[in-house]
């Protein structure tokens, strides 16, 4: 077991508007350690395409940050623009999700990667780069005949993969995946999430791996964190996680989710909340089917289920903070087609 | 049970707009086979499950039979009239019977029009309704039944204010508005939360009940398919590879492309992370399709007749090269001269060593080729390998075109349930001298996947 | 900014990414009013002042009975004459020209014919350009080579020049009046709407709600009409402010260099220019300053409350004016 490579404390970040501010991430913790992939799972709209952003201090201009990013002794929230964007390539990497166009289409793969490998590594020959370069793609699956092509002569799913050699060509320490699968079709997903299994066994890179796929979390992560509303409402060990769900909410995201085994079909009634103005005390509680009187007036507190794994849920304690009475089940409307997602 | 909806034998191809010179002069430069020699038939009541990866030609099938393109060759028959080749005019009243459901919601409603002037459109176009008090109560059941309730509040808002959700179900209360028999729905979930996609296919569900429809379900995710669909036919690169009852395809998947799209479905059980046995490659270049089979290049149980071809062997040089150390890369490369040749489909290969190396280096290549992995199918399909001219020629059997045949209540094309062609394969493995008999045949070996 | 109508639980926009597809969905007019109404800042400003000079000229225009001491062509008044090339007075504020016409008069009356011209011109440009870029657009084909050749061909010809050989032509069969200047800026501007409307056509063509329309089985006309029409002209008030703009400046240039109205049937501001360049020499500053003046001014209202619409439309221009929020130091107990 290493120490943990990338180490969030409360961190929030909220985008300015004209009106009242987005609290995309409010409140957030967790930790990764190296060679480890956290699997970030949430529906559209809960935020964690924004927490990968803030790690990579890749937020538009109107937006605000808090908290602490600890990597290697640096906060990156309080660090200066210029110190982070140093770190952007050798340290910390991003995949993003649309492949198709986040290679520039005027420049052959060559030069992505020489280019790349020149700005944060100048002093490395041209003969190393190429060999750098060529076992990065060839461990994404890259023939090298293909090394001076252009982008748009390669497939979706080629150019994924070129981007995820492009982004390990550096080697850097913590690897952020925001959906990297999500435009792709199933088989190559399944390979792409092959490799990313492989980079788990043969490198030390730490990866959060964004998604709202269940499956591919089940698959290719060893600990998941469940995001609703801008908060962390449950995270551990995928297996454990997902064998015995703590909170309400992961609960109801595994019975809906739609698989081979699936005999009939369930879904949570609602919609995800505005994070402006998102509901009292805990977020979850208009759509809760265990809500109780306190989860609408009290927020919850972190609590450990078992070891390494932590939610927020009224349901599992602290006994001694719910005031009397708070246990009673909570009277709602019935939602209402209106209200859903 | 009446057939509502017959598909023969059903092409379109989409000409390419080439280079510069090409469009300067307006000609087309190849083109695409979108859908590829597609038959089957649809019968009152059932859901029709097609099945696909980008680039099967689902989406322009279904665009085909709603006359949103044009069929190339082929005929599609609505209750027994024939309907490709028909003038927009002629086309128009069959289209309150055939209706579809796009994908993204988001983008499927005008947004300048109100969600009651957008279900009420239908009935304006078709000229249905008697007057505006008619379409406003027919319209208003229309919302109340897919679930959009109280019905007034929703008449007078805009797309931009309805969720995702929401959106899909006033996308279905037009479609069904007119109360077609056919309605084609092309991934309607799969732009959705999957905490909302349960929610629409229930409504799916329900719809197809109460109003008696029939579904023709376009997806690339073969768990909705199997809940939703009686029939499930499986496309690949324009052509129906499997076609049969939802239990059978489940149970008892026989085309390898079919197992492999069941194989790659992603289990939400972290406990069952078992190797998945992935075909390798993804789906290739529509323009220029594999020779025989479309599927044989990433078949983990190809065999002699499956259409082997030039581009299989740089395929298979490739893979090795991306394998080794740049180094030894370097070193195998010098050897072999140009591999354009390779990339022009054909029977038989020619490689000729570059400059200052012998024909007989670039045999060595090939043999140790064959040495990484010998169990590969690509080595069935080798005739001969031997010296010509200074050059190593490879010839492969002769593929043949993969035909329908019948396997129990399916259907499918794929030469290891051909008989025809394992019998073309017996023979063809008779002419090769030396060729390993006691390989167990092409049924029993899973091969190797890259 | 807010949906029109919430419905609770609806999806509220989050990032500013989504946020601008969201806006980006809304339909035109209705995106526009949204706009103009929510803007803020320096495009906010622009918009206003050039509203506001734009609505002086047009009361201007159309009290000018009321507003001008005297008639634009009118060198006595109850008997008396009016003094030749007499300078700013109590009864003449900018003074008279060489022909005893008062100045002020003029220039108000100036404003009925510019704003005259650039209504009939805009409304001709508008009207001819905006259906034929909708059909191009949506049609294709040879109809569209065809008229895009054209459109081109018309928009390479320097544009005065080509103003003034139609001025010239039509001047043989309308005589020289209101109708033939407009006419001839109105050709000139056509290229533009065309241009503009086209692409937003095609583009706009390939939506999914667009092919849901013909799955309906609407036809074409009414596919363009109640599906392309309002999800393309979001530009068009844009592109028509500026037509305006450059109208007058046309028309001022007609006037300048003798192809535009003559004197007898309106006052114009660009004619009045011309006349003026003999007097500068003589030290007469007031014939030639008003009147350019007001051509300046003019066609710089027009041209803010383009570039303001402009602004405010474009929703990436927009963001960077956000506030940075506050984040409060520590989350106060129950409220987050």
């Amino acid at each position: 077991m290493s120490d943990a490579v990338l180490d969030v404390r409360n961190l929030r970040a909220w985008y300015g508007t004209e009106g009242d501010p987005v609290r995309a991430v409010d409140g957030i913790s967790f930790e990764i350690r190296s060679g480890e992939t956290l699997g970030l799972v949430g529906e559209s709209g809960c935020g964690k395409s924004t927490l990968g952003r803030t790690i990579l201090g890749l937020l538009p201009e109107g937006a605000a940050t808090a908290g602490e990013i600890r990597y290697r002794d640096r906060n990156l929230v309080t660090a200066t623009p210029k110190e982070v964007r140093a770190m952007r390539g050798p340290e910390l990497g991003l995949i993003f999700q649309e492949p198709m166009t986040r290679l520039d289409p005027l420049v052959t793969i060559e030069s992505h990667f020489i280019e790349t490998l020149k700005a944060h590594e100048p002093d490395v020959k041209e003969k190393e780069m190429r060999r750098r370069s060529l076992d990065a793609l060839g461990a994404m699956g890259i023939p090298p005949t293909r090394f001076k092509q252009y982008p748009h002569e390669f497939s979706g799913g080629m150019r994924q993969r070129i981007m995820i050699a492009l982004a390990l060509v550096l080697n850097p320490k913590v690897l952020v995946a925001d959906e990297p699968t999500t435009a792709l079709d199933v088989i190559v997903e399944g390979q792409i999430l092959e490799i990313l299994a492989d980079l788990r066994r043969n490198f030390d890179t730490a990866l959060l791996l964004i998604t709202h796929n269940l499956g591919i979390v089940a698959e290719a992560c060893d600990r998941v964190a469940v995001m609703y509303a801008g908060r962390i409402v449950e995270q551990g060990d995928a297996r454990e996680v997902f064998a015995e769900p703590a909170h309400p909410y992961t609960r109801a995201l595994l019975d809906s989710i739609i698989s081979l085994a699936t005999t009939d079909l369930k879904y949570i009634p609602g919609a995800p909340p505005s994070l402006i103005h998102p509901p009292p005390a805990c977020r979850f509680h208009p759509r809760c089917p265990n809500a109780m009187r306190v989860c609408s007036t009290k927020d919850p507190v972190q609590v450990a289920v078992a070891e390494g794994h932590v939610t927020e849920c009224w349901l599992h304690g602290p006994e001694d903070q719910i005031p009397d009475g708070g246990e009673q089940p909570l009277e709602r409307d019935e939602i209402a087609v209106a209200e859903e997602a | 049970m009446e057939t509502l909806l017959e598909v023969t034998d059903l092409r379109t191809r989409f000409a390419l707009r080439g280079g510069f010179t090409d469009r300067l002069r307006g000609r087309a430069a190849g083109s695409v086979k979108a859908v590829d020699g597609v038959s089957f038939s649809l019968r009152r009541g059932e859901v029709l499950g097609v099945v696909g990866e980008s680039g099967s030609g689902k989406t322009t099938l279904g665009r085909t039979i709603l006359g949103l393109a044009r069929a190339t060759d082929g005929s599609i028959k609505l209750e027994g009239r024939e309907i490709t080749g028909l003038s927009e005019g002629a086309f128009r009243p069959l289209r309150r019977q055939l209706q579809i459901v796009f994908q993204d919601p988001h983008a499927s409603l005008n947004p300048a029009m109100t969600i009651g002037e957008s279900v009420g459109h239908p009935l304006r176009i078709h000229g249905v309704a008697k007057d505006r008090e008619q379409a406003r109560s027919r319209v208003v059941e229309a919302l109340e039944r897919v679930g959009l309730h109280p019905a007034e509040q929703y008449m007078s808002k805009y797309p931009t204010d309805l969720s995702g959700g929401q959106k899909q179900r006033a996308v279905l209360a037009r479609a069904i508005i007119l109360g077609p028999d056919i309605l084609i729905a092309d991934e309607p979930v799969s732009m959705l939360d999957m905490s909302v996609r349960a929610k629409i296919l229930e409504l799916m569900i329900d719809l197809k009940r109460e109003l008696d429809l029939t579904y023709v379900y376009i997806t690339h995710d073969l768990a909705t398919a199997k809940f939703f669909c009686d029939r499930i036919a499986i496309m690949y690169l324009g052509k129906i590879v499997e076609i049969g009852p939802a239990a059978e395809i489940y149970d008892d998947p026989k085309h390898p492309y079919t197992v492999s799209l069941l194989n790659a479905i992603p289990e939400p059980d972290p406990t069952k992370s078992v190797a998945r046995d992935l075909p390798r490659g993804e789906v290739p270049d529509a323009i220029t399709p594999p020779l025989g089979c479309s599927f044989h290049p990433r078949c983990p149980r190809a065999f002699e007749v499956c259409g082997w071809e030039r581009r299989d062997l740089r395929t298979l040089l490739e893979a090795r090269w991306t394998r080794m150390p740049e180094p030894e890369y370097a070193a195998e490369r010098e050897v072999i001269g140009s591999l354009d040749s390779l990339d022009v489909p054909g029977t038989s290969a020619r490689i000729e060593p570059a400059s200052g190396h012998t024909a007989a280096e670039v045999a060595e290549i090939i043999e140790r080729l064959r040495a990484d992995a010998p169990d590969d199918p690509f080595w069935k399909g080798v005739a001969e390998v031997e010296e010509e001219d200074g050059a190593i020629a490879i010839r492969f059997h002769e593929g043949l075109e993969p035909r329908d045949v019948e396997e129990g209540p399916s259907r499918l094309q794929c030469h290891l349930y051909d008989p025809q062609a394992l019998a073309a394969a017996e023979a063809a493995r008779g002419s090769v001298p030396g060729a390993n008999r006691s390989d167990d045949g092409p049924s029993s070996d899973r091969g190797v996947t890259n | 900014m807010s949906s029109i109508g919430e419905i609770p639980g609806s999806a509220a926009p989050q990032s500013p990414e989504a946020e601008i597809k969201n806006e980006q969905r809304a339909a035109g007019v209705r995106r526009l009013i949204g706009q103009i109404r929510t803007a803020r800042g320096v495009p906010k400003w622009i918009l206003y002042t050039g509203v506001g000079i734009v609505l002086f000229f047009l009361i201007l225009a159309i009290f000018a009975p009321l507003i001008a001491p005297y008639g634009f062509a009118d060198s006595s008044s109850g008997g008396v004459d009016f003094p030749k090339q007499a300078a700013p007075s109590s009864e003449h504020l900018f003074g008279t020209t060489v022909q005893s016409t008062d100045v002020l008069s003029r220039i108000i009356w100036g404003a009925r014919t510019e704003i005259e011209v650039v209504i009939v011109a805009v409304f001709f440009s508008l009207s001819v350009g905006v259906p034929l870029g909708l059909l191009s657009g949506y049609v294709g084909g040879k109809l569209d080579r065809g008229l895009v050749l054209v459109m081109d061909a018309l928009f390479a010809f320097p544009y005065l020049l080509l103003a003034i050989v139609i001025a010239f032509l039509l001047s043989d069969k309308l005589g020289q009046g209101i109708i033939t200047a407009a006419l001839a800026i109105t050709i000139v501007y056509i290229p533009q709407y065309f241009r503009v409307v086209r692409n937003h056509v095609i583009s706009v063509r390939e939506e999914p709600y667009v092919e849901a329309a013909r799955a309906l089985g609407a036809k074409r006309r009414t596919i363009i009409g109640r599906y392309v029409f309002f999800n393309v002209i979001q530009n068009v008030p844009v592109v028509a402010t500026l037509n305006a703009a450059d109208a007058i400046l046309t028309l001022a240039a007609l006037g300048f260099l003798g192809y535009g109205l003559q004197p007898t049937q309106a006052a114009e501001w660009g004619y009045d220019v011309q006349r003026a360049i003999s007097d500068a020499g003589a030290g007469i500053w007031w014939t030639g300053l008003f009147p350019g003046l007001a051509i300046v001014l003019l066609v710089t209202g027009f041209t803010l409350v383009g570039e303001g619409l402009n602004d405010i439309l474009n929703p990436l221009i927009r963001y960077r004016r956000v506030r940075k929020p506050e984040i409060p130091a520590e989350p106060a107990e129950g409220e987050k």
